[in-house]
């Protein structure tokens, strides 16, 4: 059996698998999170929302948003 | 999706811009909006050495980057809040970047200089948090700046940052603010550092990408302080609204600074006339102290 896609979230910072095959864009609608807000990282790439992502992957969606000054 | 400029797989969409590119062309996107905000606005030049104000985050150490990569002579400083772990963490990133890229750094850390870190320093003198860190950042951004000789200090504000301030300004009505609201403030004849913000033409996403891609190692936990901030409210509609209309955030701030230089005034930090140095530090000021006196002294000894 392939083993499902482990996806890292943050804030609080945690880790939740999910079934794939699942398109960026899906997986971003399906978790409520805005696309200008976050990234998606696949395994060490950056990736599009066009991509389909499979079972078996390390995903980190990435918030891009920060509140203080810089 | 494939690159528009080159057809390789591209790693970022723009919807804004109605592209997407790959790696080699986005950063290409990014020296080239950076080069553009500086030139186009007078920032500096290549014989001015720079200080660039770096938290950690992922804005400042990708404005570094992208600073070095264009060949200005810079050096990073880093004020170390005193915000516990974070802090310490955030010290060891930017220490990190400077060690990798060969770079000076300065750090001036509250907890060593006045006993106390920014939180605590909010707390005796029942300031917000975000205010009084800010208060102390300009302060320390402009003083260490003019006692070290440098012309400008840089900060990595982006659009996403101005778009929201803006908004901010806006729905409050604070034309004084909204009057020195620009990516550049004036030395005024030397009383102050010139003040720039080189990134204020990259969305906060197009940054965080560009830090990905260059495998720069940034902070991504928020300050702990700034949980609840009105300002990531004001990002959160704005980016809605952008999702919904993409270019809304660039057509807003740009269309500001735009009207802003047919306005007859030129923004300034303040007006000169009024400043001069206070007693108790030397920086200048309107009041009988400057506002970070006046907040250290209403700090219990
Ligand atoms: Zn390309
Ligand atoms: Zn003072």
């Amino acid at each position: 059996m392939i083993p499902p896609m482990k996806i890292k979230l943050y804030h609080p910072t945690r880790e939740i698998t999910l079934k794939g095959p699942k398109q960026v864009a899906v997986l971003l609608r399906e978790l409520n999170l805005p696309k200008e807000a976050h990234l998606v990282i696949c395994g060490d790439e950056l990736v599009t929302e066009d991509l389909v992502i499979p079972d078996d992957q390390v995903v980190e969606i990435r918030p891009v948003i920060s509140g203080g000054g810089a | 999706m494939k690159c528009r400029q080159c057809q390789k797989s591209a790693v970022i969409k723009m919807e804004r811009h109605n592209t997407s590119l790959c790696g080699g062309c986005f950063n290409l996107y990014v020296h080239d909006q950076v080069d553009r905000a500086i030139t186009e606005n007078k920032m500096f030049d290549h014989g001015e050495q720079i200080l660039v104000a770096i938290s950690g985050g992922k804005d400042s150490l990708a404005l570094w980057d992208v600073l070095i990569k264009l060949n200005y002579r810079t050096v990073g400083l880093h004020l170390n809040l005193g915000i516990g772990d974070y802090s310490e963490r955030s010290q060891k990133k930017v220490e990190a970047f400077a060690a990798s890229r060969g770079v000076e750094l300065i750090v001036h850390a509250y907890q060593e200089a006045y006993g106390l870190g920014v939180i605590e320093i909010a707390e005796e003198t029942a300031r917000p948090a975000c205010s009084a860190c800010g208060t102390m950042k300009r302060y320390h951004f402009n003083r260490i700046a003019m006692e070290r000789g440098f012309p400008v200090v840089a900060t990595g504000h982006n659009l996403d940052d101005e778009a929201s301030r803006l908004l901010g300004n806006v729905l409050q009505w604070q034309e004084e603010y909204l009057e020195k609201q620009s990516p550049v403030l004036s030395d005024e004849g030397g009383t102050w550092a010139r003040k720039v913000k080189p990134l204020f033409r990259l969305a906060e996403r197009e940054i965080a990408a560009y830090s990905i891609l260059n495998r720069i190692d940034y902070i991504v936990d928020e300050c702990p302080m700034s949980k609840g901030a009105k300002m990531l409210l004001y990002k959160d509609v704005l980016n809605r609204l952008e999702e919904a209309s993409p270019g809304t955030k660039h057509k807003f701030y740009l269309g500001f600074l735009k009207r802003q230089r047919s306005m007859p005034t030129a923004p300034t930090v303040s007006k000169p006339a009024d400043l001069h140095p206070c007693p108790s530090c030397g920086q200048p000021t309107q009041g009988a102290v400057c506002s970070f006196c006046r907040l250290m002294q209403r700090v219990a000894p």
